[in-house]
């Protein structure tokens, strides 16, 4: 592995081999001395074109624990306005000899685009509608320590799957892992192209969450966006609410053993109930404990080994 | 350069070069026309005629390009009116219509002339500077149409092609007014509403899964049913740019069978690249409309062999480097096209059978002279006519390499492909502009024949 | 074949009896194995102390991968798991167990990583065999067998738990054994 740019790079036998080590890097966070030695000497820059305090924080601290120099740039001032092509900035960044970079993109395909100029390694931290495979594989790791196994699992994914990048890289790295997955939205908030593209790959879709609800070992509830409203994908909120939102009544739907996950920011009352975002049987905040745990085992898999670096 | 156009070359001889790939006959260039053919033509060859072997090639009238853009005024760094010439040249043009959406807009007299004065300047292909339809492509006013017909332009082609024209009032007024100086209005039809704006590829699975906004074909075929029947209501001419669906295909097979005056063009990029290129987010491969998937290239080729599609016009469309290399939603749309469309066409069309030399000469030469109605251009390969003609290699075989272009730009998407088919010599009014893809008096002071 | 099953065996027994004679009984004992092969032999340390003692000693893993010094010139490797048994390392006499000592860069690696992990009494080391060629100061307190061999020489350790029964043993095989993993 030198990029992780998205989970279809990734054999089944790849994603395994990074949760299990994020086992052991999960251990880490418990003890008194945090630091690991693994990564001295290399250079890690965050390059976030946007926004994204949870991310960047995660492998912030992800690259400090494995003991590598991070760096955090923001790639705000660099537009197309400005005249310089996003190929003349990351190749400035890439010339101060830097080892990896994580990259965060509000446009599609752009950390691709960067792993095809710079010559160092490069994690796509979240990218536009695309991927963001570093959220997959930490919640991957949270179903398999609620669920076991993922293999025969009955996950839904429900909410703006359009949006989501979160969708593409989860819906990659379940079925890769062997679950069995549904997608539930309205119609206005389907990818495109759904019906070929399901087909395909071989996953279910329903715009029916309470039909789905009762079979699943878990629920995976995404963030829909209140501007979502405005370009004509629902009425309201409250319509969205009461016909795709996770509520109190549809709690009672689901199995004893069944887990709710949300990668956040949850927009409570919207499409997750107060009740589900706290519920025992919720994995939110294992999500977030997850995350340094995952991104260091991520860190360490792109840059501990020989040949990680040209 | 103006002595270089205006001196008068020596006669011509062309031997052996299979007419338009019926039939192989001689043909005697002189005083800028074809003077004689077959027979006639070598007894009439006056005392230093120069002799041109062209065994083995295909002598095709020169071709015409309904859709370029040459980008000047605005943006020289990227293309000018001289170098998207030579380009033209070497591909085998002697004629090329460059579009409005230049920086100021060609919505006026002043600017079309300008452009037709850098054209003539140049000398290299004859410069048609195309009309926007609204001013500054605004889609609310209408330009100075008339003033631009009436211009030393003659402006006979309206397009504000990079936006469509997607209010129906001002389409249809646009639409009357042309009927005046038998105009006709060249629509880049794509409904905006029904799209993003972000929009950057076809809708569809692909960009489904790269999390791409992108265009439905729909967004193309509404607007272009909505065209053919302001045309059957207005009794005007519409020629849609670009079709790239096989549902807008449909419907101009539609309209045609009804006797509606509709034209229609395709791209040599839509007619063999498709949308699966994009899957490496790689910018050169983005164009407006989008790459399409298989089947719609394959509806594409059908239309352009059974005539519903009635022309190949390249949307040359250079850009700087810097425009380009940003990430997939942010970089320019457009891609060369100029000197490849030939080889582009004689491979997916001809090569495969589906088409002749004829037919070529039809939809790159004849159709869109026609539909520009340019009097000294595509007149075909017969006594009389200007000699603007272009020699084709039919059977070399090349790999595309950018770096080798007339244009400033290098977004050039075929770059690297094998193609089969080259143009081998291009003549404007009797004079040789390019050879072998090297330009008149640039790369050489006089290309040797 | 240099130590059969036996002679494996009887080595364990014997540090055992070492190791109680060096720390004057089984008190603040707390025995880490190096992953992999060194976890068994650590357990098997463990239950021959039992036996010999009567009481439980506290048997744990220490893995070693992340403070290796060697990680970018050999492909990404596994990391494998650790495990400290009661609580922590703090005023115990760790004796951290491995099936082979050769350069003892492993053993600095797992001083470094106990070294995060709290602070012993006291650091003992058992190994298997010892093949020389030390690149750092550092010896065994505890030695099953002193092997002396070449560079170009592998020494293949093989245990029941990880290999398979009826493989147990170790070997030296020439350079032109390629295809397992030799210490």
């Amino acid at each position: 592995m030198k990029h992780l740019l998205s989970i279809a790079d990734l054999s089944r036998e790849e994603i395994l081999s990074v949760l299990d080590t994020a086992v052991s890097m999960h251990e880490v966070q418990h003890r008194d001395v945090k630091k690991l030695p693994t990564l001295r000497g290399r250079t890690i820059i965050n390059f976030f074109f946007e926004d994204s305090t949870r991310t960047r924080s995660s492998f912030e601290i992800a690259g400090k624990w494995l003991s590598a120099d991070t760096i955090n740039l923001t790639g705000k001032g660099t537009s197309v306005s400005k005249g310089e092509s996003l190929r003349d900035t990351v190749l400035t960044i890439g010339a101060m000899g830097v080892d990896m970079m994580v990259v965060r993109h509000p446009a599609s395909g752009a950390p691709a685009q960067i792993a095809d100029w710079v010559g160092c390694s490069v994690v796509n931290a979240g990218d536009g509608t695309h991927e963001h495979p570093s959220q997959a594989l930490l919640d991957a790791y949270t179903l398999r320590r609620a669920l076991g196994d993922l293999e025969g699992r009955h996950v839904a994914i429900v909410g703006d799957l359009t949006h989501s990048r979160v969708l593409r890289s989860n819906l990659l790295c379940l079925q890769r892992l062997g679950a069995r997955v549904t997608l539930v939205a309205p119609p206005t908030l389907m990818p495109s192209g759904i019906a070929a593209w399901s087909g395909a790959d071989g996953f279910a879709t329903s715009y029916d969450l309470d039909e789905v609800l009762p079979t699943v070992d878990a629920v995976m509830m995404l963030r829909v966006q209140r501007e979502r409203m405005s370009g004509g994908y629902f009425p309201t909120a409250k319509e969205y609410a009461v016909t795709y939102g996770l509520t109190p009544r549809r709690l009672g739907l689901l199995q004893d053993h069944a887990v709710i996950c949300h990668p956040g920011p949850m927009n409570r009352g919207l499409e997750i109930s107060a009740d589900a975002a706290d519920a025992a049987r919720s994995l939110v905040l294992d999500q977030v404990s997850a995350g340094v745990a995952v991104r260091m085992s991520i860190l360490y898999h792109l840059l501990a080994g020989e040949g990680s670096q040209e | 350069m103006t002595a270089r156009t205006t001196s008068t070359p020596p006669p011509v001889l062309v031997q052996g070069a299979d007419v338009l790939g019926q039939g192989v006959q001689d043909v005697l260039v002189a005083d800028g026309r074809v003077a004689a053919l077959g027979a006639d033509a070598t007894a009439q060859a006056p005392r230093g005629t120069q002799r041109m072997h062209g065994d083995g090639l295909v002598l095709l009238p020169g071709l015409v390009d309904l859709h370029t853009h040459l980008r000047e005024p605005g943006r020289e760094d990227a293309e000018t009116v001289e170098t998207g010439s030579r380009a033209a040249a070497a591909g085998g043009f002697t004629a090329v219509l460059a579009m409005a959406n230049t920086d100021p807009v060609t919505d006026n007299a002043e600017v079309a002339e300008r452009v037709h004065d850098l054209g003539r300047r140049a000398g290299y292909v004859d410069v048609h500077p195309v009309g926007a339809v609204s001013k500054g492509l605004a889609g609310e006013e209408l330009a100075e149409i008339g003033l631009m017909a009436r211009s030393r332009a003659r402006v006979r082609v309206f397009s504000d092609d990079g936006r469509c024209v997607h209010d129906a009032r001002l389409m249809r007024r646009a639409l009357e007014y042309v009927k005046t100086f038998d105009g006709v209005v060249s629509q880049h039809s794509q409904d905006p509403r029904l799209a993003g704006a972000g929009a950057c590829c076809h809708e569809g699975e692909l960009s489904g899964r790269l999390g791409l906004p992108g265009w439905p074909a729909v967004a193309e075929e509404t607007v272009v049913a909505r065209d053919v029947m302001l045309a059957r209501h207005t009794g005007s001419r519409v020629h849609v740019a670009h079709v790239s669906t096989a549902g807008s295909v449909e419907v101009i097979r539609w309209a045609k069978a009804r006797g509606i005056d509709v034209t229609a063009e395709v791209t040599p990029h839509h007619l063999m690249l498709t949308e699966d290129l994009l899957a490496g987010y790689d910018p050169v491969y983005k164009v407006n409309p989008p790459l399409r998937p298989t089947e719609d290239a394959e509806a594409l080729r059908e239309a352009l062999a059974d005539g519903t599609i009635d022309v190949v016009a390249t949307d040359h469309a250079p850009h700087v480097r810097q425009d380009k290399e940003h990430a997939f939603v942010d970089a320019a749309f457009g891609m060369l096209g100029l000197e490849t469309a030939l080889p582009v066409v004689s491979t997916v069309m001809v090569r495969s059978g589906r088409m002749g030399w004829a037919d070529v000469a039809r939809v790159m030469s004849t159709s869109p002279a026609r539909i520009a109605r340019l009097g000294t251009q595509g007149q075909g390969v017969v006594v009389g006519a200007p000699a603007n003609l272009t020699l084709v290699d039919p059977t070399r075989e090349h790999t595309v390499d950018a770096a080798l272009s007339q244009s400033l730009s290098r977004n050039n998407p075929w770059h690297g492909r094998e193609l089969v088919g080259a143009v081998h010599l291009t003549m404007l009014r009797g004079r040789v502009t390019a050879r072998e893809g090297l330009v008149w008096g640039a790369d050489e002071e006089e290309l040797e024949l | 074949m240099v130590l059969s099953s036996d002679d494996i065996n009887r080595a364990v027994r014997r540090i055992a009896h070492e190791i109680l004679e060096g720390n004057k009984g089984p008190d603040d004992l707390l025995l880490l194995g190096i992953p992999t092969r060194g976890a068994h032999l650590a357990r098997r340390l463990g239950e021959a102390l039992q036996q010999v003692e009567g009481t439980e000693v506290p048997v744990g893993s220490l893995d070693v991968t992340m403070y290796r010094d060697d990680l970018r010139r050999q492909p990404t490797r596994a990391v494998e798991h650790t495990h400290i048994p009661g609580d922590g390392v703090d005023g115990k006499v760790v004796v951290l167990v491995d099936d082979v000592l050769y350069s003892g860069r492993t053993v600095r690696s797992a001083l470094d990583a106990l070294a995060d992990l709290g602070r012993p009494r006291a650091v003992r080391l058992a190994v298997l065999v010892d093949r020389g060629h030390r690149e750092l100061p550092i010896r065994a307190d505890y030695v099953g067998k002193n092997l002396p061999t070449s560079h170009s020489e592998r020494v293949m350790v093989r245990l029941a738990e990880h290999d398979g029964e009826g493989t147990e043993g170790v070997r030296i095989a020439g350079p032109a054994d390629a295809g397992e993993r030799a210490r």
